[in-house]
């Protein structure tokens, strides 16, 4: 390590020490991008200085590109394999473009891991449900590569997953892989579809089938109505609302609850979640101005 | 072998029906089997029957002018495909072809109509069951209309 690399390395012990370091970028390079749809890539990351990530299954990180600006993006990695940073990001708008444009090589900056993780774990010796929608599938497949690590400790492991259309499918490969499994049940179903698609076409909330209520722990993440629809069609199934759990997405800022631009009436999302239980923020959630 | 009543009593769509309302509609029930890519109905046909998926897949598409062929929804294993034989003009409003080779039982709507003319009870009965079934439909295709998985609009970083 360079003279200057150690002195930055230490200046960052020095933060962590303060439990301010989630304020100081950290560069990352840039090892390998991976397109997943037309607007969507899965960047793989490599620390420039110091340690690899260490995180878990459901936190995000302030990803940025200096000059430019930073956005939470959900880390979409292996946790159990923390070496290989995993952002999947979708080109929505200036910074997301920046990002999503990175080519290996490039230096990112990045803030984190901020935020609550799915807790896979409190799902042990019964069934795990997880539901996922468009993006939403990113953050949850940390969790389905922490139970594939550990698969013996669980029941039945299913994957629901409802795209806009068989082009914007992700994790194509991953996904074909998974389907293979005689451990692990996926189904897929997308909105829109040309006669040439031999899958379903309909609601992801159509695919969840019988449950055990009280033995399943459900992993839910996508656009907020679809959160509320699977919630609601879980409940009608008998899962209590504590054994689901939502990942929320809000304006997260500077990730250690101190802006405020993330807050959720008395919740900050970036500290409180962004995984929260479905009792906790379910009313919260049919609030128009919230 | 196994009876047409005990065949229909395997369907979610019937269950709670007692055996002489289940003997009803299986007099107005036959099996079929369909090859991947045959029709079971083609828009603006008569609707003279409706159909329950035993095993496979079923997808209602509509022909839109410059977009060619769209799936709108696909029907599985218990699911009912069409309810057009319950109201006036009796036309199916889509297409209905099997994605892959299907077994599935169809009931005869006027038959069955008839029957529930005469026996107000088991009219009653399948009008809650068709209820459910065109409540969920409605639900999803109103949430289908938000576009959800789209880009998002609004604050876009």
């Amino acid at each position: 390590m360079s003279e200057s690399a150690q002195e930055a390395s230490a200046d960052l012990d020095a933060l962590v020490a303060t439990g301010l370091a989630g304020l100081v970028p950290r560069p990352f390079r840039v090892d390998r991008s991976r397109r997943e749809t037309a607007d969507t890539v899965t960047l793989t990351l490599a620390p420039v200085t110091g340690g690899s990530l260490e995180f878990a299954a459901g936190q995000f990180t302030m990803l940025g590109v200096p000059g430019v600006g930073e956005v939470p993006i959900s880390i979409s990695g292996d946790p159990t394999w923390p070496d290989a940073l995993q952002h999947t990001v979708r080109d929505v708008g200036g910074v997301s473009h920046a990002i999503a444009s990175a080519r290996a090589g490039d230096v990112l900056t990045v803030r984190g891991p901020f935020g609550t993780g799915w807790g896979v774990g409190d799902g042990e010796g019964g069934d795990v449900l997880i539901v996922a929608g468009g993006i939403g599938l990113a953050p949850l497949r940390p969790a389905l590569l922490e139970l594939l690590a550990h698969r013996h400790r669980y029941r039945t492991v299913t994957l629901l997953y409802g795209a806009r259309t068989p082009q914007d499918i992700l994790f194509a490969e991953e996904l074909a892989g998974w389907r293979g499994r005689f451990d692990l049940e996926v189904e897929l179903s997308v909105d829109y579809a040309p006669p040439s698609w031999r899958g379903r076409v309909g609601l992801v909330t159509a695919l969840i089938a019988s449950v055990a209520p009280e033995q399943t722990l459900a992993l839910v993440c996508g656009p907020e109505v679809m959160m509320r629809f699977v919630t609601t069609e879980l409940l009608h199934r008998g899962v209590p609302a504590g054994q689901i759990r939502l990942s929320m997405e809000r304006a997260m800022s500077c990730g250690v609850g101190l802006c405020g631009h993330c807050q959720l009436r008395e919740l900050f999302v970036c500290l409180d979640g962004p995984v929260f239980r479905a009792d906790r923020v379910l009313g919260l959630m049919a609030v128009e101005e919230l | 072998m196994r009876t047409m009543a005990e065949t229909l009593a395997d369907y979610p769509f019937f269950a709670g029906l007692d055996d002489e309302a289940m003997a009803l509609v299986a007099g107005c029930a036959t099996n079929v089997h369909l090859a991947a890519d045959e029709f079971l109905f083609r828009e603006g046909e008569p609707a003279e029957r409706f159909f329950l998926v035993r095993q496979g897949r079923v997808a209602l598409e509509l022909h839109a002018p410059g977009q060619g062929r769209v799936v709108l929804d696909t029907a599985d294993d218990g699911d009912v495909v069409g309810w057009s034989w319950l109201v006036p003009p009796y036309r199916w409003f889509t297409d209905a072809r099997a994605v892959v080779p299907t077994s599935a039982t169809a009931i005869d709507g006027a038959c069955l109509r008839g029957k529930c003319d005469q026996d107000p009870v088991l009219g009653y009965q399948l009008l809650q069951r068709v209820a459910v079934v065109m409540y969920a439909r409605l639900q999803a295709a109103r949430v289908r209309m938000l576009d959800l998985y789209a880009a998002p609009g609004g604050s876009r970083v």
